[in-house]
């Protein structure tokens, strides 16, 4: 008999799930658990990330889509039903709402009987991201970062397991980050959280090295997975520097680069969706292979993502990946492979090189904080993207089965009665506003009204806001009231959108050329400058869609109207009138799309505007396509849809049309 | 169906009676550079009510250079003129590319304070590269809005000598200075800047440097005084606090006041169309064709001398004249 092989200790395996409501999500992680998934991450429904009840006016079409909906204890009691959260590491991807969340979290264990001191786990909690990419932010950025380190201090003080920001470097490339921009921004970011964790005065000198220590971070893994080895171990050596030099920690340990992955949705690919698979796990390989350099929690995404919601089956597909890396291979027997390689250590040092100078730029407007209000970060992130996506369109980046090798035979994986994807029971926003109409009902109101009171009191003195959260949660308060009361006290935000960037060199070729002439001509025949309205509406924050559209339709020689992420309805409807516009574009990724089409429509109506033509792009599948052109949606628009010339000609024919002109083609 | 044109006197009526889709449609009407749409355009600014345009109201003009924070200073001052019980329109001028002729209209998106209220409008302009600053169209869209609004704001960046044209159009003009930053300061001790009736530095969140371009705001105005008489007050503001806004509105209607007791503010406006007016004509017929009216300074004279009519009827009675002057010259060789 051979002696056992000594392997390392597998990572933490998660899917990032959860719909419709907390009963249903909480049937799914048990099964999830059972199939040797072995911690959970909790995707939130987008009222619950934004501060809003399931009956708020914005929450409508988005409850239970994305995520679960969570107003209160009673829906976090059944979300861990039978899950002891003394056992459990739990990852819960939050941001805005993340103190309340933790609160409810705390809280749930409490009733569960289990102490703080035994919870495990993460809160996302890294806001800034949220102004650059995904959109969730509520308040300013300065109460912003206070609720972040007010949880930093809390945790590190009373529950010490706890990950209590995972720095996000993921939604950066999902924005159109490369490898470097991810590195700077991601670093610059935890510079900001840190020196507003010291500068807050809640720990003591001696204490900052905790807190050093459970900063972690979640990073994005793309296909360029040799790059992505060198840019994780770039990550390394930069934190450790960092932490050394700028604050001093001394413990090799609390120095330690950690991390949780989820690897790109970016290039996932609507066209040839079985690729997906391939691209999903070279991707992991990138945030594997090196060991010193390894990922402590993975979670990957289902290879039907850009077609809609996945399935039980989807997800199980994606955790079996995992599993087949860990157990069936050979991986977790070495030591790290990468140590003493010329070429690795060379493109290593030129990331280094790359982030530090964007770092420096950084700091020299004062700060991360300070470069995301200006407006800097989120330009480049957007010019980033835009040469991305520009070199798609020219095919001088290939992506399989969308830009080269597109014929393909019938796909049996999407043939089904289900097309290949899920979808959330309609009934689960009525039936969560009825649960959450029960729940009001029976609390205490006089506990309620004290508790919030009390959160406002804290919110303005600038104690720290978890021991005001966490009574808040057993008393019964909601979501929306939570976020409500420091609504009312910090204000609210708009981010900048980035898109005032410099056209570039495509604006100057044949096609655009062409184009441009056409809608100068147009403009001419109907009287003046064709206008274009993007819209967002509802809360859905992915906005790379909608801000390509707006770069791409003023380099070919249209007006742009773009008022940025979350726009009810009724102010769409409001900015179309007041800015005469010819058409709207309507962007929506949270798969709300129906609702949104048919609120829009309706406040068209009431603003004497129904005949408007409007176009709508977003991850919509095929039926619900026929259905919003049956509604009267001029065209709709999806991730396979690269040819974003195509779509403008598409656009300037549409107005055309609505004012009866003759087509015209542009070669 | 190229859109058919409305009635001019119909439209009139409606805007006047703060119909919101009569507005929206009368400022597309405006925008409009056919012919038979101009004409239509003329009628309409003809039938708008002339007492509400000469002398009701208040036209405020707001500038700076890009990143002063114009754009929520601006959404500050809605709130605060809105809890007057005022209603409030907004001109947003924002350049517009040079290469595309394209334009990202952003200003709404900063101005977004406003939601859903339906006492506050706001129509964005590009520049359209033709006439620097100002488009042809703001002073018309002006007018239509005041027909309808208490308020009336147009805000364009503006630094140097050109793009501070809105100052001539507007009865009140408040430059925003970007704290820290010099230039302001240096084009108005050149006087190569029109001196504004408010100046505000905004950001007094930032603390010193806005503070120390404030005092050096403070210095310099003292040398310079408007030439009618109007002490010209500096002030500090921050968007992002909302401090000092109810001042900085409060300040705005002082100079209204102060035209009004000195009895210009009805000469003011009817200056503003004279602006106007010798501003496009130039930008169309230059100096020559201004020699053949006799000058700027006999136009404004001039024009000074009789009630202010349609913009668009006044612009085709003296673009007639040049041509007419032209024609005459032309048959002389």
């Amino acid at each position: 008999m051979t002696t056992p092989i000594k392997r390392d200790k597998p990572w933490l395996m998660r899917t990032y799930s959860g719909h419709s409501s907390a009963k249903a999500s909480n049937e799914l992680y048990r099964t999830n658990l059972s199939k040797g998934q072995t911690g959970l991450s909790v995707a939130f429904d987008l009222p619950t990330q934004t501060g809003y009840d399931a009956d708020h006016p914005l929450a409508r079409g988005e409850v239970g889509k994305v995520g679960v909906p969570i107003c209160n204890i009673g829906d976090m009691e059944a979300l861990f039903d039978q899950i002891p959260l003394g056992q459990m590491n739990t990852s819960m991807t939050i941001n805005a709402t993340a103190a309340w969340l933790l609160a409810l979290y705390v809280a749930t264990a409490e009733r569960q009987g289990a102490s703080p001191l035994q919870l495990q786990g993460t809160t996302q909690n890294d806001i800034l991201k949220e102004y650059l990419s995904r959109g969730t932010y509520i308040f300013p950025p300065t109460p912003s970062v206070r609720l972040t380190t007010d949880i930093i201090s809390y945790t590190v003080k009373n529950i010490p397991k706890w990950n209590p920001t995972n720095i996000c470097s993921y939604h950066l490339q999902e924005a159109g980050a490369t490898p470097t921009q991810e590195l700077a921004y991601a670093l610059s970011t935890a510079i900001a959280v840190l020196d507003a964790v010291r500068d807050s005065g809640q720990i003591s000198a001696d204490g900052f090295e905790q807190v050093v220590g459970r900063i972690s971070f979640f990073v994005n893994a793309g296909i360029r997975f040799i790059e992505e080895t060198c840019k994780m171990r770039a990550f390394g050596e930069m934190w450790d520097q960092m932490t050394q030099e700028r604050y001093g920690v001394q413990s090799e340990e609390m120095r330690r680069f950690r991390y949780g992955v989820q690897v790109n949705s970016l290039g996932l690919t609507e066209a040839q969706p079985e690729n997906n698979v391939q691209r999903i796990v070279l991707e992991m390989l990138g945030v594997s292979l090196s060991k010193n350099a390894r990922a402590r929690a993975i979670q990957l995404p289902a290879w039907n993502e850009a077609l809609g919601l996945p399935r039980p089956w989807d997800q199980q597909w994606a955790l079996r990946m995992q599993q087949v890396l860990v157990f069936e291979t050979d991986l977790l027997e070495y030591g790290d492979i990468f140590d003493g390689s010329p070429v690795i250590a060379a493109k290593v040092k030129a990331l280094v090189d790359g982030a530090a100078a964007e770092m420096a730029r950084v700091q020299e407007q004062g700060g991360m904080v300070q470069a995301i209000e200006a407006g800097y970060v989120k330009r480049q992130l957007v010019s980033s993207h835009t040469e991305r996506m520009r070199a798609i369109e020219r095919g001088d980046l290939r992506i399989v089965g969308l830009n080269c090798y597109k014929e393909t035979e019938e796909s049996p994986l999407t043939g089904g009665k289900d097309s290949g994807i899920m979808k959330v029971d309609p009934r689960a926003e009525r039936e969560q506003i009825e649960r959450l109409e029960a729940f009001r009902a029976k609390r205490n109101g006089t506990e309620v009204k004290a508790a919030l009171a009390n959160l406002a009191e804290t919110a303005r003195s600038g104690a720290n806001i978890m021991p005001a959260s966490i009574l808040c949660a057993h008393a019964g308060v909601t979501t929306g009231e939570w976020s409500q009361t420091l609504r009312d006290i910090f204000g609210e935000y708009r981010a900048p959108t980035g898109i005032d960037i410099p056209a570039n060199d495509d604006s100057r070729g044949v096609r655009a050329v062409a184009i441009r002439t056409q809608v100068t001509k147009t403009g001419v025949e109907l009287g003046r400058p064709l206008r274009l309205l993007i819209g967002k509406p509802g809360l859905d924050g992915h906005s790379n869609g909608a801000e390509q559209i707006a770069v791409k339709g003023r380099d070919v020689g249209f007006e742009i109207v773009y008022e940025g992420i979350r726009l009810t309805p009724e102010q769409i409807a409001k900015a179309a009138l007041e800015e005469g516009v010819h058409l709207i574009g309507l962007s929506v990724l949270s798969g709300s799309h129906i609702e949104m089409v048919e609120d829009v429509f309706d406040q068209l109506s009431k603003v004497g505007l129904r005949h408007m033509p409007v176009v709508i792009g977003g991850i919509i599948p095929e039926n619900d396509a026929r259905m919003l052109k049956d509604k009267g949606i001029a065209a709709v628009y999806t991730p396979k849809d690269i040819d974003m010339n195509g779509i403008m000609v598409d656009i300037l024919n549409l107005i055309r049309q609505a004012h009866d002109l003759e087509p015209v083609a542009v070669a | 169906m190229i859109t058919a044109l409305p009635d001019p006197a119909a439209l009139a009526a409606a805007v006047s009676g703060r119909d919101r889709l009569a507005l929206a449609q009368a400022l597309n009407l405006l925008d409009d550079r056919r012919s038979a749409a101009r004409q239509c355009a003329a009628a309409f600014l003809d039938a708008l009510p002339a007492e509400k345009l000469d002398g009701a109201g208040h036209l405020i003009g707001i500038t700076g250079p890009p990143g002063a924070g114009k754009s929520s200073l601006t959404a500050a001052l809605i709130q605060v003129w809105r809890r007057r019980g005022l209603k409030v329109a907004i001109l947003a001028v924002d350049p517009s590319s040079p290469i595309t002729g394209g334009a990202l209209l952003g200003d709404r998106l900063r101005m977004h304070a406003s939601g859903a209220d339906r006492e506050v409008f706001i129509r964005s302009l590009a520049c359209r590269g033709e006439f620097g600053g100002l488009s042809a169209e703001v002073w018309p869209m002006s007018l239509t809005m005041l027909a309808a609004f208490d308020i009336v704001l147009v805000e364009t960046v503006g630094v140097g000598q050109k793009e501070i044209d809105v100052s001539k159009m507007t009865d009140t003009t408040c430059f925003v200075a970007q704290p820290a930053s010099g230039d302001s300061i240096q084009f108005l001790k050149a006087g190569i800047m029109e001196i504004p009736h408010v100046i505000v530095v905004n950001k007094e969140d930032i603390g010193l440097a806005a503070r120390k371009t404030l005092s050096e705001l403070r210095i310099t105005l003292r040398r310079q005084m408007d030439p009618e008489g109007w002490q010209v007050p500096a002030l500090s503001a921050s968007a992002a606090l909302g401090s000092g806004i109810e001042a900085l509105a409060d300040a705005l209607q002082a100079h209204r006041d102060w035209l009004t007791a000195h009895g210009q503010f009805s000469a003011r406006r009817q200056r503003c169309q004279a602006e106007w007016l010798v501003k496009h004509l130039r930008e169309e017929f230059g100096r020559y064709g201004m020699n053949l009216l006799g000058g700027d300074e006999a136009l404004f004279a001039a024009l000074a001398e009789v009630p202010r009519r349609s913009p668009i009827v006044e612009y085709e009675t003296l673009r007639a004249r040049v041509l007419q002057g032209f024609q005459q010259q032309v048959r002389k060789l």
